[in-house]
């Protein structure tokens, strides 16, 4: 079989579009922060443990790798948000053309970035 | 669940998540710096603990639905998708459920 053939442009040779990149992200970080939710429970079941274990969770939470992983999350979580709401505007019929689509794209990475660099001057 | 049914859901539970996000990060901001006292204050006042009570349930529902339409997507077998669905469901409403359970008992 003759390998010089034309291929025809599968996901892995396919170079996609920025929407098209944000899209597989929004996937990628909703699922993750499915999973950051163990984390916010297991949080809130330490409260209830008491003082100590309350103080030992703090402790975690100050040393310099959960504060990456923190960091990380709120900016998959100000991500998933812009994206999100991006849908809604879809929903609502808007904003399909070929020109606003890279626009948006821009406008919705600034955005997220911002929004993490607030969150994080307030938490951290 | 009809798909239009499915598609509403994963929409208005993204709506409700915008504001009530306000107090997962209040949240957050309290467990890094706040005392033992002073978290718990928080907690127990009712507009907090109903805010954050029903961000916990918003909050699973919404990663459950999508998780769901993830699992469709990259679960070709139809046995395997269907548990692997069942099993997400049951695993979010458990972890609402015992956020409640955490927030509430006192």
């Amino acid at each position: 079989m003759s390998h010089d053939r034309p291929i025809s442009p599968h996901l892995q040779i396919y170079r996609l579009p920025l929407t098209g990149l944000i899209s597989i992200s929004h996937r990628i970080t909703g699922v993750l922060l499915a999973f950051g939710l163990i984390g916010a429970v297991f949080m809130l079941a330490q409260i209830q443990s008491g003082m100590l274990a309350y103080l030992q969770m703090q402790n975690l939470l100050h040393t310099l790798l959960m504060q990456l992983i923190l960091s990380c999350f709120i900016y998959a979580l100000m991500f998933h948000f812009c994206h999100g709401v991006r849908h809604l505007i879809w929903d609502a019929g808007q904003s399909f053309s070929r020109e606003t689509l890279t626009r948006f794209a821009l406008i919705e990475l600034s955005l997220s970035l911002l929004l993490t660099l607030l969150t994080l001057m307030v938490l951290l | 669940m009809k798909a239009a049914q499915h598609w509403g859901i994963q929409r208005l539970t993204a709506i409700l998540l915008i504001p009530l996000s306000y107090w997962f990060i209040a949240f957050l901001q309290l467990c890094l710096h706040a005392n033992f006292f002073e978290i718990k204050a928080w907690l127990t006042s009712p507009v907090n603990q109903i805010a954050l009570g029903t961000w916990f349930v918003v909050v699973c529902y919404h990663a459950a639905i999508g998780l769901q339409v993830v699992l469709e997507d990259y679960v070709s077998n139809r046995d395997k998708q269907l548990t692997a669905i069942w099993g997400v469901n049951v695993f979010f409403a458990g972890l609402a459920l015992s956020a409640l359970v955490f927030l509430f008992q006192n």
